[in-house]
């Protein structure tokens, strides 16, 4: 029987593409009229370790082996590791971050990013981390499930329904909330950063990823709020200072695109499978998208794939 | 007593920053506190769901004005909160510095002044300051919530004899210490001293093990309260035995 999986985001092509290479029939509804995915907005860091510092044990266990997933599907999987960075007055910040997460060494920022040398005495490296571009992508797992013939339609469902669209799926999974968080996309040519840095802050915490060409993506803030709508100027006023303590050329950059998303969670903030009665939910990836959902991916068509074995 | 309210925990904690809700839900309940605090300028009306799971909880809400800088703000914020939370007990907030998050008493006490004739239970977030203490009772509050130090600074109770005197001067008055508690020692410490109550929110939430951390807060409060309680005896110059002299073994 045909699987029909829901959405467009990060969660739905992982799931099309896991199901597709388990030799499992699958098919692609695309919600009409929905808002953008919440994944379009995303950092795109491959960040196990670092996500550690609030995340739980299980994040940190299970998202290694998104790095390696995503190697094998999309082109454009940066292996540079994560850059951990505080401003001068905020190093103790550093400390608990280092007490927070482990496979990371303490380096001299300047030796990796040598934009960075000279204003920061210390960092930590996570060396095994990763990043990617999340809307290339979305856009290689699409094209890559369309050259194989896997069909992206509209319209109603049918055989196993596998739904992963995200805050749209409320009214079925009522613990589900949305936490809203708003990023920035600008050109910087006067900085250049190879891995994503973040900086610590007690009050603004930021992280910046590099993109191609001299873009860097600037997020993010985390509110809990479901209000849809563009960015705050405080939010915007936020980020964009963060970003001028890490590297004084952002304040030259030519501002591209203010974004928000709403991130679908759960009240532990862990992505979960859920079995409804005529559906499959994967849903709640919070701000774990780009990292959890190869994982939930994977565990669904491993269920799925022996489910139809013991059927036949 | 706050309000007519007596409260068995004298803790109150803070709901942000947590690394979930389960997070959170699982700390106040390891903590004991009965008294939570949350905010509405940021999140706004649509922040529902994260309240939603806050209710669960059982505690008593105390929502705050965080993030507000002028007397206009705290009041509107204050107005929604009572009606989203269906509650007219207030944390008053009116931040007057960005960097230190220290109180502006000016339009702190106007703030309360307008609240307290509108029926609030306002707590308000001050200084140690004695005159405005006696300004923000006269505009009828019955709580004051003077500060240990900057917000999620830490630092525990910065200026002792200031929080002492405070203590003094205001006898009857239910003391709450809010913000920059620290370590379990200092909210102990601020107990011992007679305060009333404790609020806080960035040691907890922040710590590596926030669920362990709020349990360690609670005990060091209960323990602080008991000790003050008991009758803490006076710090003395000069050595004191505790163990009598006599029947001493006489050694040939």
């Amino acid at each position: 029987m045909i699987h029909s999986v829901l959405g467009e985001g990060v969660t739905a092509l992982c799931c099309a593409t896991a199901l597709f290479d388990r030799g499992l029939d699958v098919e692609v509804i695309v919600p009409d009229g929905a808002p953008e995915p919440a994944s379009r907005f995303a950092g795109g860091m491959l960040a196990p370790f670092c996500e550690g510092e609030s995340a739980p044990d299980l994040i940190v266990a299970k998202g290694q082996a998104a790095v390696n997933w995503w190697a094998a599907h999309v082109p454009g999987v940066v292996r540079q590791g994560t850059l951990v960075v505080a401003p001068p007055r905020d190093v103790s910040e550093l400390e608990r971050f280092a007490r927070a997460t482990r496979e990371h060494d303490w380096v001299s920022p300047g030796d990796l990013e040598p934009d960075l040398a000279g204003r920061f005495a210390r960092g930590l490296f996570f060396s095994s981390e990763a990043h990617l571009d999340p809307r290339q992508a979305l856009a290689s797992l699409r094209s890559r499930l369309e050259s194989r013939g896997v069909s992206f339609r509209t319209g109603a469902p049918r055989g196993w329904i596998v739904d992963c669209r995200g805050l749209a799926s409320r009214e079925d999974l009522a613990d589900l909330r949305g936490v809203r968080g708003e990023m920035l996309i600008v050109h910087a040519p006067d900085v250049a950063l190879t891995r994503p840095v973040r900086l610590l802050h007690p009050r603004f915490p930021c992280y910046i990823v590099p993109r191609e060409n001299g873009r860097y993506m600037i997020g993010a803030t985390m509110v809990e709020s479901a209000r849809r709508g563009g960015v705050t100027a405080r939010a915007a006023m936020e980020l964009l200072s963060a970003a001028y303590t890490l590297h004084p050329g952002f304040a030259e950059a030519e501002i591209l695109e203010l974004g928000a998303g709403l991130r679908p969670s759960f009240p532990d903030n862990i992505p979960a499978i859920r079995h409804a009665a005529d559906r499959i939910h994967v849903n709640g990836m919070y701000r774990h998208g780009f990292l959890m959902a190869p994982v939930c991916a994977e565990q669904l068509a491993t269920e799925l794939a022996e489910l139809h074995v013991h059927a036949d | 007593m706050f309000y007519g309210v007596d409260l068995t925990s004298r803790l109150m904690l803070g709901t942000a920053q947590y690394p979930s809700p389960q997070v959170l839900l699982e700390a106040i309940e390891a903590s004991g506190a009965e008294v939570i605090t949350v905010s509405l300028r940021r999140e706004g009306a649509a922040g529902g769901a994260f309240r939603d799971l806050l209710a669960k909880s059982r505690c008593r809400l105390l929502p705050n004005t965080a993030g507000c800088h002028t007397v206009r703000e705290a009041v509107t914020t204050a107005r929604m909160a009572r009606e989203v939370f269906g509650t007219s007990w207030i944390k008053l907030e009116v931040i007057g510095h960005a960097d230190t998050l220290q109180p502006d008493p000016f339009a702190l006490v106007e703030a309360a002044r307008v609240l307290c004739a509108e029926g609030f239970d306002v707590f308000p977030y001050t200084t140690e300051d004695l005159i405005v203490g006696e300004k923000l009772l006269e505009a009828g509050c019955k709580v004051l919530m003077p500060w240990g130090a900057p917000i999620g600074s830490g630092q525990g109770l910065r200026n002792l004899a200031g929080l002492r005197t405070m203590r003094a001067h205001f006898p009857d008055v239910p003391l709450v210490v809010d913000a920059g508690i620290g370590a379990p020692s200092q909210a102990a410490q601020a107990m011992e001293l007679g305060f009333d109550a404790v609020l806080l929110n960035t040691a907890v939430a922040k710590a590596i093990d926030p669920v362990g951390m709020a349990r360690a807060f609670g005990r060091a409060i209960q323990a602080g309260r008991e000790g003050h309680q008991a009758g803490l005896m006076p710090e003395r110059d000069m050595a004191s035995a505790s163990t009598p002299v006599f029947g001493l073994a006489e050694l040939a």
